[in-house]
């Protein structure tokens, strides 16, 4: 698997979406979501996007006030994850138009849409932006 | 519908509500929270599924971002599922995939309505059925769905074939047996013109063939030709990644593939594809020179980058290579140490694990040196991960590494004034190993312990509790070297020792009474030469002097002062051995003879008196025990001394003698030599029958549980073992976390702060290792500088002064065995099994191949032949006649028209065989047994497709 999940954690901490790709309890997600938040928040600009963490990486990219998380395995490279996460906020920005912290929390059943589309059992299967937007945008106009 | 239910759906909040309600709310977000997990649980029974979607919806949406328990909704997340309305299903689908997991119960129920939608003909209701197996698939699922998976992997829809990909790789981790079934169609994929599904299908053979590359070796070929032609980086990259692993098992494969990768390192521009290139190369292909070269150049360039993250990776790939080739990372060594002061506390690791990659003898003084001296000034963190790692260097493999111990025994003690030091526990660990295992490091051990036990500023730092246990007892046991034993008892006695937790003090009373007596054995000696200077006793002493000598094999530097007078020979001996210079010797002997007068001596005793005194009301019994013992031995000695000040010599022989004979037992008791125990001595002892340890012990893990005594060498005295109070071996087992030791000091003050010093004591000391102190002033970055010109470069070995010491080695393997238990993945085991089968199947050549590999001991010639034919490049094989036979004899089987001579085009050929492949698998069969000659001919599908 190489992609474990994927987090959207704004400023304060606060998680704004979790997409899990290996069954985790809550309180399991709740311990790692704490540390992770912990770890990587309090670190500078200047510092690399790579933070090791129990026993895998994670990969994240700050976006305005958002943070973007992705765990991913150790032999992941880490240059494509990165690119990963802005294929994902460019195509969350085609599809809401400059997305903002509001547009994913109150659409984010077209955020975990998307990422469907993207990601499949922690493997990227389209890095298209039409592609991926094409389901949402069908189930827009027929709604 | 009924009245309740129109209300409901009518007042009903939707999520929007719900999300901007947690924003607006005054009641504090738990509470707002609750009361809306009492709607959603009556919305949700509401027989309009609606209403029911909605509620389900805005449960999905807490579980997912407040950890709201949603496993208990588990037939509400069906019965949306199964609605007819897209919108509904998809509510359903997501809470299902959100929520479900192997345990829960209602998920027999959900085949059915999985099986019916990914039948559907609507793309989108398949899209998310598949999307709901990917995550929640359990055995039993797998089972049932994969004929229908294996329908949509044919599926015209790309975007609906890419899903049933994407699932694949569940549904056979769960169910093996899926993979007869789906393989050939997977592999398929692998030829499809469309990106998409490559892309996907690639992902999935990536993930497959990291757990288990040798299964996955027959589609080299395939994948060779996807990492020639694809055009696309996501894919290369995880092509790539799947050849570094076929690569490390198979060098034909790495021959193959080195042009193509040095091929996209050199033209591309992406810097994640540039990076994986080289994590192939450094990981895989690293005796290919032109590769190699390549790779170390890029490496350069990332490392040289402004960028953290690419600087970053660029010592990562480092890393991977040292091992291989240690010369790429000297070659770059100035960025690397340079990099130690990265404002990144990751790429200060990184280069740390560098820079200890690069240690040697000839180098570890002068890294350790620099190192420590940038400790300092780091952040507690990486302090402590640098003295880690020099600790874990130099021990390693017996102090391999180390060639002065004296050098290094006062690294141990600069370590452990370092303000932010947490490895108390290694510290303390090497400390008496190397007092047990290197002789001549131990006068140096205990001018170090000497300097800690002195430092009353130590004694109020928790984290160097333990070391000092170890000076202490180092102290103690090798007190023949000190050259001023009273001094040591003061330090140990000194106030603030009543800080310390109780066992570690235990082990400082203990080292007084190994000193005591054997300032008391000196003195005595020392009287006895000169109360009978030539006596019919002096034969004795001497005899016995001599006997104790051979005992001990130990130079000693106090008592070889009396042999002086008794026998130069012996003290001549022992100054050949000795490393000290014979004028400081000189000294101590002076010294020493002047110490231990009948003055000195009693007042020694009382000062021991006077402080021992008040801990005889003490409540722990390892103190108490031990202050006892002291003050036993100190009462036996003075009703003896006051006589002896008398100048009678008859009663003082008398006297004397019986103090003389107790002293002199119990240093013997202490001179015996202690030596290290292997790991697994306990094992080699038989256990009593009748002995029931786990049924008693067990009871204590709970209480003790972070009591665990260091499975360490634990000290054992040779012979007369039951006259040794046992402290030495408490020493090492009694030890005590440092949270736990200061509650219970603070307990004890509280019951006797009598005995205490007033609170404010603490003050009256400078801070332990005042940063301030300008002693570690220097700038390090200047150091480190001047470390990456001279001591990284592999220079010629200095000439030292002395050979390096002897370390004493157990015999059997001491050195940490360790234990490799493989433990092979049933479940992975398990699938590669079935691939190999499957994939022996497509191909029966294969089997003839794997056969061949298997006895490449005793291949016949003709075969060694074809096997170096395989090694050949396809330009040189071109030539040969046995290659033309060959694929002259293939193509007949292929029925496809000789080409010959355009067999120097690798890419036709390779589409021609493409094209030909899947027919020619059957042909391959059919003809099998008529044309055994012609298989042994070509041995195997990967270097026919390949080569």
């Amino acid at each position: 698997m190489g992609i474990r999940f994927i987090l959207m954690v704004n400023k304060q901490g606060q998680t704004r979406l979790a997409q899990y790709y290996e069954y985790l309890t809550l309180e399991e997600r709740r311990a790692l979501e704490g540390e992770i938040v912990r770890k990587c928040l309090a670190r500078t600009e200047q510092q690399c996007s790579f933070v090791e963490h129990r026993n895998y990486k994670i990969v994240y990219r700050r976006y305005a006030s958002l943070f973007f998380l992705v765990g991913v395995d150790n032999d992941e490279n880490e240059l494509a994850i990165l690119e990963f996460i802005h294929l994902l906020v460019e195509t969350m920005d085609r599809h809401f138009g400059n997305v903002c912290e509001l547009d994913i929390m109150f659409h984010l059943d077209k955020a975990h849409f998307m990422l469907e589309e993207m990601v499949m059992n922690g493997c990227i299967v389209e890095t298209s932006k039409s592609n991926i937007l094409m389901p949402i945008q069908l189930m827009d106009k027929t709604s | 519908m009924s009245g309740p239910s129109i209300m409901e759906t009518l007042f009903q909040r939707t999520l929007e509500d719900l999300i901007k309600g947690i924003r607006l709310q005054l009641i504090g977000e738990s509470a707002f929270i609750s009361k809306a997990m009492e709607e959603i649980r009556k919305e949700i029974k509401s027989t309009d599924l609606q209403t029911k979607s909605i509620a389900l919806q805005k449960l999905s949406y807490l579980n997912s971002l407040y950890f709201v328990d949603m496993s208990w909704a588990a037939f509400h997340c069906i019965e949306c599922m199964s609605s007819s309305r897209f919108s509904l299903k998809r509510i359903g689908y997501v809470a299902v995939s959100q929520s479900f997991d192997e345990q829960t119960p209602v998920l027999l129920l959900i085949t059915n309505q999985l099986r019916k939608d990914l039948g559907s003909v609507n793309e989108f209701e398949a899209g998310l059925a598949l999307d709901c197996l990917a995550n929640i698939a359990t055995v039993d699922l797998a089972r049932d769905l994969t004929p229908e998976v294996f329908t949509l992997l044919g599926s015209s829809k790309i975007p609906v074939r890419k899903k049933a990909i994407g699932v694949i790789l569940r549904v056979f981790e769960k169910y093996p047996e899926a993979v007869r079934v789906c393989f050939k169609r997977l592999v398929e994929n692998l030829d499809s013109p469309d990106s998409r599904i490559l892309s996907a299908v690639v992902g999935v053979f990536c993930e497959l063939a990291s757990r288990d590359p040798r299964s996955y070796l027959p589609l080299a070929p395939e994948f060779y030709r996807v990492l020639v032609d694809s055009k696309n980086n996501w894919v290369l990259i995880k092509i790539l990644k799947i050849f570094t692993k076929l690569a490390a098992i198979e060098p034909r494969v790495a021959k193959r593939i080195v042009e193509p990768v040095c091929d996209h390192m050199r033209r591309t521009g992406a810097k994640s594809l540039m990076f994986e290139c080289i994590r192939t190369v450094v990981s895989s292909l690293s005796e290919y020179e032109i590769a190699l070269k390549l790779a170390v150049s890029k490496i350069r360039e990332l490392l040289v980058d402004e960028d953290a993250n690419i600087k970053y990776l660029g010592l990562h790939a480092l890393s991977i290579i040292a091992p291989k080739h240690l010369w790429v990372v000297l070659d770059n060594q100035e960025i690397v140490i340079k990099s130690l002061i990265d404002a990144d506390a990751n790429i200060q690791s990184e280069s740390l694990r560098l820079v200890m990659a690069v240690i040697s003898r000839s180098n570890v003084v002068d890294i350790s040196h620099v190192l420590l001296s940038y400790g300092h000034k780091s952040d507690p963190d990486f302090c402590n991960e640098i003295i880690g790692s020099i600790l874990s260097a130099c021990s390693h493999n017996l102090y391999e590494i180390v060639m002065d111990f004296d050098w290094y025994v006062s690294l141990l003690g600069e370590m452990s004034r370092i303000p932010h030091c947490q490895k108390g526990e290694e510290i303390e660990n090497q400390l008496i190993d190397i007092g047990m295992r290197v002789r001549d490091a131990r006068l140096e051990l205990i001018r170090v312990g000497r300097s800690l036990l002195i430092d009353p500023a130590l004694l109020g730092n928790p984290y160097l509790y333990r070391i000092l246990c170890a000076a202490a007892w180092v102290c103690g046991e090798y007190v023949e070297f000190s050259t001023n034993p009273p001094e040591l008892v003061e330090a140990l006695l000194q106030p603030r020792t009543s800080m310390l937790p109780p066992l570690i003090r235990a082990v400082y009373l203990q080292s007084v009474l190994k000193i005591l007596t054997f300032c008391m054995y000196s003195h005595l000696q020392k009287q006895s030469s000169i109360s009978f200077p030539s006596s019919h006793n002096l034969e004795g002493v001497m005899a016995e002097c001599v006997s104790r000598r051979k005992t001990r094999e130990s130079s000693d530097i106090l008592t070889s002062a009396q042999d002086d007078v008794f026998n130069p020979m012996i003290s001549e001996n022992i100054l050949c051995e000795e490393d000290i210079p014979v004028e400081t010797k000189g000294e101590n002997l002076f010294f020493e003879k002047n110490r231990f007068s009948q003055e000195s001596i009693v007042n020694l005793l009382n000062a021991i008196e006077s402080a021992l005194e008040p801990l005889l009301g003490t409540l722990e019994v390892e103190i108490l025990e031990r202050a006892r013992n002291v003050l036993g031995l100190i009462d036996l000695i003075k009703q003896q001394i006051p006589n002896h000040l008398s100048p009678e010599e008859e009663s003082f022989s008398r006297e004397a003698s019986e103090v003389w004979k107790l002293i002199r037992s119990m240093n013997d008791a202490f001179c015996e030599e202690l030596g290290p125990v292997s790991f697994t001595a306990q094992e080699k002892i038989q256990l009593p029958e009748g002995l029931v340890l786990e049924e008693n012990l067990r009871e204590l893990d709970s209480i003790y549980g972070i009591l665990q005594p260091p499975l360490n060498f634990l000290p054992q005295r040779e012979e007369r073992v039951e006259e040794l109070p046992d402290s030495e071996w408490r020493s090492r087992d009694d030890l005590e976390p440092s949270n736990e030791s200061t509650s219970l000091l603070v307990e004890h003050r509280k019951r006797h702060g009598l005995y205490y010093l007033p609170s404010g004591v603490s003050n009256d000391y400078p801070l332990a290792n005042d940063p301030r102190s300008g002693e570690h002033d220097y700038d390090e970055n200047e150091d480190l500088i001047r470390l990456a010109a001279q001591s990284l470069a592999p220079k010629k070995k200095p000439n030292y002064s002395k050979p390096r010491p002897v370390v004493v080695r157990l015999e059997e393997g001491e050195a940490t065995s360790h234990i490799v238990s493989k433990k092979p993945n049933s479940k992975y085991d398990l699938l590669s099994g079935v691939v190999q089968d499957v994939l022996q199947e497509t191909n029966p050549m294969e089997s003839s191949q794997k056969g061949k590999e298997k006895v490449s001991s005793d291949v016949p010639p003709g075969s060694k032949e074809n096997l170096q034919d395989l090694v050949d490049p396809m330009g040189e094989r071109s030539g040969s006649g046995k290659s033309k036979h060959r694929s002259h004899g293939k193509e007949r089987g292929h029925k496809i028209p000789k080409k010959n001579d355009r067999e120097k085009d690798e890419n036709c050929e390779r589409a021609r065989q493409k094209g030909s492949h899947r027919l020619g698998r059957k042909k391959t069969r059919q003809r099998a047994e008529g044309q055994t000659d012609l298989h042994a001919h070509t041995p195997g599908q990967i270097p026919d497709l390949l080569l």
